[in-house]
């Protein structure tokens, strides 16, 4: 019994350690905010109390505990729901919107790591009860890394060349190089993008990051991030400010135009970069012999 | 799912006061073109939407 009690503990302890370290208070400062961090905690104990009771319930011939697991699904889909529609809601206050895919990405991974919570704490506790609590606790730091290792995605960098590029006019034709964005009537407003904005072109490396960049919720994500980043000329009233991702029908080409606070060419061809590549825009016809075969 | 309007005219702002006479939207004439300009601009304020030039003396205003 102290030993089901031991092994328990850790399993509990150490996947609430992996939900805690998966959460990334970095500039998204999301969700760091002090509530939703304890929300996700809570979740991220519940999951862990989940995966630790399995193996000694197990052990004890429980066999029917390990209906809990099928629990802990439904559960976890009603975090991606709550993040979702949390998000969405949310959306409408935002000058530059983060767009549905960008949420349903975000949504999909809160749900997701509480999966993995489950599987550090169900690990911890395989060990802990097999072995000793010093084994379990390694074996769970080890399947941290293991998540850590998996949970980590592309970024634009992996499959685009960002370079800056010039902003220009042809008559009230918005331009990046030969992109064309919009047509602004205003001359205020011409004058404004001929003075402080900022272009961007992000050329695919290959045939996976044309079709990745054609996706409009990709790009809605990098005008969002990068407006986040570097900040955005541009109230409720001035749409024309809104920053845009327009893409080159003949090359796959894509341009981005926005005007910062921060005008700082550099800093915005980085924020371009680290804008990771969405799960629902991740695709690579190149793996099919029909896109290879295309591709020439 | 929440169906709204997006992308629509709401008015349009025009010196040619004898080739457009179009019903359906708000027209404004306007004298020159310092005070197109400046009726688009006020509009478009107003109605926090973009000015778009025809490029043919007619600015058009647009929610998107």
């Amino acid at each position: 019994m102290e030993k089901d009690i031991l092994t328990i503990i850790c399993g509990v302890a150490m996947g609430t350690v992996a939900r805690y370290w998966m959460m990334r208070r970095d500039f998204r400062q999301y969700p760091s905010y002090p509530h939703a961090t304890v929300t996700h905690l809570a979740l991220g104990f519940v999951a862990a109390t989940l995966g630790a009771v399995a193996i000694p319930a197990i052990a004890a011939k429980e066999y029917t505990a390990v209906t809990f697991l099928a629990l802990a699904a439904t559960q976890f889909r009603d975090v991606r729901n709550m993040e979702r529609e949390m998000l969405s809601a949310l959306e409408q206050s935002k000058l530059v919107s983060r767009g549905p895919d960008f949420i349903e990405g975000i949504a999909r991974t809160f749900e997701a790591r509480n999966y993995l919570v489950v599987f550090v704490s169900l690990t911890t506790s395989l060990f802990a009860f097999i072995f000793s609590p010093l084994a379990g606790i390694l074996a769970g730091v080890f399947a941290m890394l293991l998540v850590r290792r998996f949970m980590r995605g592309y970024l634009v960098r992996d499959v685009a060349k960002v370079r800056p590029a010039k902003v220009h006019f042809n008559g009230p034709n918005l331009f990046v190089e030969d992109i064309h964005i919009m047509n602004i009537a205003l001359p205020e407003i011409k004058k404004i993008y001929e003075e402080r904005g900022r272009g961007v072109i992000i050329e695919p490396l290959n045939d996976n990051g044309r079709e990745i960049l054609a996706n409009v919720g990709q790009r809605q994500a990098i005008a969002h991030d990068t407006a986040m980043l570097l900040g955005v000329h541009r109230d409720v009233d001035t749409a024309e400010f809104t920053p845009l991702v327009r893409r080159k029908l003949d090359t796959g080409r894509v341009g981005l135009v926005i005007v910062p606070i921060e005008p700082d060419i550099e800093c915005i061809v980085e924020a371009v970069k680290n804008v990771p590549v969405l799960e629902s825009a991740f695709v690579k016809p190149l793996q099919a012999k029909v896109g290879r075969s295309a591709a020439d | 799912m929440e169906i709204t309007i997006a992308k629509v005219i709401l008015a349009a702002v025009t010196t040619k006061k004898n080739q457009h006479l179009v019903a359906g939207i708000p027209v404004f004439y306007a004298e020159t073109d310092e005070e197109m300009i400046k009726m688009a601009t006020i509009l478009s304020r107003v109605l926090e939407a973009v000015a778009h030039d025809m490029e043919n003396g007619v600015y058009i205003i647009v929610k998107h």
